[in-house]
């Protein structure tokens, strides 16, 4: 129950110990711990950042749905206006076409009814000098009546 | 059991005689070769411990033993940064190993009084106490390195002029020097005095306790001894942590500057 030497020689075992625990036990595993801590930190970090970059990829996939949809909008009208456009175009052509056939189909007509007029003109003549001669019994020539044959001929037009 | 085998010397030769270290050596030569063997072994466990735990300590997952020596290291570091404001490599291994290495001490105490020196008696060994910090040597030893940290880091912050400054000039001004180095003198030399004796003191009464009960007859022992080995593991860690935490305390005041 004194104090001796033995106080000597536990300060000399405590001073080992001290040594050796600042030498090689503090340093790797306070170390490790602070780059745990940092590796957290920075986990943490690393997840903050990609949900903002999801916020901002949402806002701008949002951006382009929007214009792609105005623009298909616009597209859309522009067919619509190209359509009736066309529509138009073909209605017009269709008319025009319409109408030259009627004005061609009224010229052969009007042809045609001039060929009957003047065939039937001159069968009527040739049928008048017949019935004529016939009538006459005797014969009209016609180098002579040229001018009544042909004034009969001109009251049938 | 040990009670018989002492029967002869009675209950005061029982309790001498556990209370007497295993010594070689002549007056101030004497060795405690009880002392110095459990402390350096149980210094060398928690070596070993936490070595092991260093060696394989990773930043990513930690294994078990990683885990409980850096709870012990965040607990500790903890303590330092709430009490010491300054920057050193030292404080906090030395916090540290502190806390361990008296708390190992203390925790010898928790074991059956009569185990270790029945087992030191079949080697021939005749006295045996094995809880070093019921011995005055070891606790000593502890509280004056202390100690002359303290003086070392006063000298080494505040200069040597500074620090005979302030024991001379503090706290009552210079016309009353004599007061004030007197007081300061008796401040610095009750530290590592109250950190040993207190030390000493709980664990040396606790050890005594488990002794006296260790006298009473078996069938009233584990009434009286479960509660205050139960009790007990609170106050060795208690000491522990109170000697690391003055030790930290103690060591933050050298370190500032009036």
């Amino acid at each position: 129950m004194s104090i001796n030497a033995t106080l000597i020689g536990q300060m000399i075992t405590f001073a080992l110990l001290v040594w050796f625990t600042m030498k090689y036990i503090w340093p790797p595993l306070f170390d490790s711990l602070e780059e745990r801590k940092k590796k957290i930190a920075d986990g943490l970090a690393a997840a903050e950042r990609g949900q903002e970059e999801i916020l901002l990829a949402e806002k701008r996939a949002k951006g382009v749905l929007k214009e792609a949809k105005e623009q298909s909008s616009e597209i859309v009208i522009m067919a619509q206006k190209r359509a009736n456009e066309i529509v138009e175009e073909s209605k017009d052509t269709a008319k025009k076409e319409g109408e030259r056939l009627i004005v061609a189909a009224k010229a052969q007509i009007e042809q045609e009814i001039q060929q009957a007029k003047e065939g039937l003109r001159q069968e009527v003549a040739d049928l008048a000098l017949s019935a004529a001669e016939q009538i006459l019994g005797a014969e009209i020539d016609k180098a002579k009546h040229q001018d009544i044959v042909s004034k009969v001929s001109n009251q049938l037009g | 059991m040990a009670t018989e085998v002492h029967a002869a010397e009675g209950a005061t030769g029982y309790i001498i005689h556990h209370l007497t270290s295993l010594q070689v050596g002549e007056g101030f030569w004497t060795l405690h070769l009880d002392t110095l063997f459990f402390s350096a072994v149980l210094g060398g466990l928690f070596i070993w411990f936490f070595k092991t735990a260093a060696e394989k300590a990773t930043a990513g997952v930690p294994g078990l033993a990683q885990n409980f020596a850096e709870m012990l290291i965040e607990f500790v570091d903890k303590q330092v940064k709430d009490s010491f404001h300054g920057h050193s490599k030292l404080i906090a291994p030395l916090a540290l190993t502190i806390f361990c290495w008296v708390f190992l001490w203390n925790f010898m105490d928790l074991f059956p009084v009569d185990i270790f020196p029945l087992i030191g008696s079949l080697m021939g060994i005749e006295y045996l106490r094995v809880v070093p910090s019921t011995d005055l040597n070891a606790t000593f030893a502890m509280s004056i390195s202390v100690f002359c940290l303290i003086i070392f880091y006063s000298i080494k912050i505040k200069g040597p002029w500074g620090f005979a400054k302030e024991l001379m000039f503090q706290p009552f001004g210079p016309w009353l020097l004599p007061f004030n180095l007197l007081l300061k003198l008796v401040e610095e030399f009750a530290k590592p005095i109250s950190l040993a004796l207190r030390l000493f003191g709980n664990l040396y009464a606790g050890e005594l306790i488990f002794i006296l009960i260790a006298l009473l007859p078996w069938y009233i022992q584990p009434v009286l001894s479960f509660p205050w080995a139960i009790f007990h593991i609170l106050i060795i860690t208690l000491q522990a942590f109170i000697f690391m935490v003055l030790t930290v305390v103690y060591l933050s005041m050298a370190h500032e500057d009036h």
